[in-house]
């Protein structure tokens, strides 16, 4: 996993409450078995039709939104299916930072496995940066470090993120790796229960 | 005397192997269940790194998601073959048992480990796939996780997590007749949301919980995660016991009763204090079905599609919803008319539940123009109907009667709802496209997908029994 201490980027307005992970990355395309490649792919029944021409009438489609890599979505974002075969699409697609009033469980811990930047926010805020991002052109500076978001207007706004999060996200530390500097009191833990 | 304590927070304290203060546990997973979508970057993981399985004996896999449900050995498309013959592959290198799609034990992951006496009350259990909540039916700490904590699990056999907090969903009363689990957990998921279960663990507790059958248990644990928790559970009881007594996984004579005690003290204590308890009326759960996109959009079968003037928060999204499906709002649930049904799924596909669906259709007739299929949830559930003649009843009645796997509940395989088709599904998702790109979900239980095939479109199956439909 890449470290990543601070973000600057176009922000993608996505006005929907409760997007799942099929909306994400639609089931046909979990057939692939590498990690990668699955971009292309991300929301596809939304920017596709059933012929594969693009959807004119979905915002990501439009070219004010290219190279777009900051995503504000409503609340509950990434329910529904486990497969970490969302935040690799949508990694895959630009997004290093997602801002949402809430997150599904199972996804926060898939995305924030991928170093993308989890932001809880008030709703309110979104709804604001919402309107702001509309027609495009709008950017949001994250720095994690200082826990800050600001406008290009220099408006900032603090969040929360837990602390265990952030230092994993800002060192781009492997999990296994850690948890095998532990290998001992798994041994002793495997004795001592005879698992 | 010590401190009362929950089911979810005894079995937690058993498996932490190791604390620190700011830190998620490591804790310690007793059972991993693989299949092939959510497992082959994993082990690619593992080859990168030149890490080792560090269980083997501790991990199961099998083959659900792809498999054909017909013709099973002509797997048309060619990734789909790839992904289970990558599966297999890993299986032999890593030396994990496999249940492969010939293999009398396969099954959907979620049927055959209950069926196989893997899963057991007091075990962690986990599955790269966000139904695992299934096997908290049987007292068992059971979540679905991504591939990357597939591979962790892989590498380690311990998790980090969070310890998390409780959730009491406490059912007041019994069931009335004829109303299912699959109807209780829909009713529960239609009042409380699609996240209010967000960050915790679920106990179902209360005389409708106790009074259900164990199958009737794992549907309602199995859509746990459609109210947002990554897990669902039930206190282990002597029906917990006898369902397990047996069970080839399970230990022998003398030992499978002294397993049975621990199991039985694990039941959360009274007096025990959750950190949130919600509470819903079981006398008042009608059967349900849903009308949208997302399992709370929800209403009981006497009811009608929401009227967009009465929604208060979200009024686009469910607009969006209602024009997905096809439908008009104040739309009554019963004029809807379905094309498709399907009766499977983790959900859905027990014995018990195939016998419940062909009492309904027995001696009646699927009708015109409706595609119905059976996908029995595993091999040997397909056998044991078999035996009990419960084939026959279906495909008397029209009923197509296929072998087991995922099949129609997500559409990997062929067996897909076409655009702008129609489907009374007994599975647990309605998510747009679910079943197939454009395809509208209704999700019901078994008995109201039985009856619904009868009369091509929604109807109390409880006046469906008696008779008297209007
Ligand atoms: S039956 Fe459906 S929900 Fe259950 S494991 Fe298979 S795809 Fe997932």
């Amino acid at each position: 996993m890449e470290a990543i201490k601070e973000h600057k980027g176009l922000v993608f307005p996505l006005n929907r409450t409760n997007v799942d992970t099929d909306q994400i990355i639609p089931k046909q395309f979990l057939k692939r078995i590498e990690r990668t490649g699955f971009g292309q792919f991300v929301f596809y029944n939304w920017r596709f039709d059933d012929n594969g021409n693009k959807r004119e009438d979905f915002a990501l489609n439009k070219s004010q939104f290219a190279g777009t890599s900051v995503l504000l979505a409503g609340e509950n974002f990434g329910c529904g299916s486990s497969r970490e075969h969302a935040p690799w699409a949508l990694l895959d697609f630009g997004f290093k930072v997602i801002i949402a009033p809430s997150f599904a469980d199972i996804f926060y811990n898939n995305a924030l496995k991928n170093g993308i930047i989890l932001i809880k926010m008030e709703e309110s805020q979104i709804t604001e940066w919402m309107k702001e991002a509309e027609n495009g052109a709008f950017y949001l500076s994250i720095d994690l470090e200082k826990q800050e978001i600001q406008d290009d207007e220099g408006n900032a706004v603090h969040f929360d993120i837990p602390s265990y999060h952030k230092e994993k996200l800002i060192n781009g530390w492997d999990d296994i790796a850690l948890t095998l500097l532990n290998e001992d009191k798994i041994k002793a833990y495997e004795e001592a229960t005879q698992a | 005397m010590s401190k009362p304590k929950t089911v979810i927070e005894k079995i937690w304290e058993k498996h932490v192997v190791h604390q620190e203060e700011d830190k998620p546990d490591l804790i310690y997973i007793d059972q991993h269940l693989v299949h092939e979508v959510t497992s082959p970057q994993a082990f690619e993981g593992l080859r990168l790194n030149n890490r080792k399985v560090r269980r083997p004996d501790l991990t199961f896999a099998t083959m659900d998601h792809n498999v054909p449900t017909k013709n099973r050995d002509v797997v048309k498309d060619e990734i789909s073959r790839k992904q289970m013959e990558t599966l297999r592959k890993n299986c032999e290198d890593f030396g994990i048992k496999l249940a492969d799609m010939f293999h009398p034990d396969q099954g959907i992951v979620h049927v055959i480990g209950p069926q196989l006496g893997l899963t057991q009350p007091g075990k962690t259990i986990v599955c790269g796939d966000s139904h695992t909540s299934t096997h908290g039916a049987f007292g068992a700490l059971a979540f679905g996780i991504g591939t990357s904590e597939v591979e962790h699990v892989l590498a380690t056999q311990t998790l980090m997590q969070e310890k998390p907090k409780t959730l009491n969903v406490h059912v007041k009363g019994d069931l009335g007749p004829g109303v299912t689990a699959k109807d209780l957990i829909l009713a529960i998921i239609a009042k409380f949301g699609v996240k209010f279960g967000t960050g915790y663990v679920m106990e179902y507790t209360g005389e409708a919980i106790r009074n259900l059958s164990m199958e009737g248990r794992m549907t309602v644990c199995n859509m746990s995660i459609e109210g947002g928790a990554r897990a669902g559970l039930i206190s282990p009881d002597e029906k917990t016991v006898e369902y397990l007594r047996g069970r080839e996984y399970v230990p022998k004579g003398e030992a499978f009763d002294k397993k049975a005690e621990e199991w039985l003290a694990l039941a959360t204590d009274e007096d025990a204090v959750y950190d949130k308890t919600v509470v819903i009326n079981a006398e008042e759960v009608e059967p349900q079905v849903s009308w949208g996109t997302n399992p709370s959009m929800c209403v009981p079968i006497s009811g009608t599609t929401p009227s967009l003037e009465s929604v208060k928060e979200h009024k686009e999204d469910v607009k969006r919803a209602l024009e997905y499906m096809g439908l008009e709002e104040n739309q009554p649930i019963t004029s809807i008319e379905i094309d498709h049904v399907f009766i499977g799924s983790c959900t859905n596909s027990r014995l018990r539940d195939l016998q419940n669906a062909a009492e309904i259709i027995k001696g009646k007739k699927v009708k015109d123009g409706i595609k119905a299929i059976v996908v029995p949830g595993s091999f040997t559930v397909k056998l044991e109907a078999e035996k009990l003649g419960i084939d026959k009843i279906f495909i008397d009645a029209g009923f197509e009667w296929r072998d087991s796997g995922c099949s129609m509940c997500l559409g990997m395989n062929d067996d897909i709802v076409p655009a702008g088709g129609r489907c009374a599904s007994t599975s647990n998702r309605n998510f747009e496209g679910r079943q197939g790109n454009g395809a509208r979900t209704h999700l019901v239980s078994p008995e109201m997908a039985a009856a619904a095939a009868v009369e091509g479109h929604f109807v109390d199956v409880r006046k469906f029994k008696s008779g008297v439909l209007s």
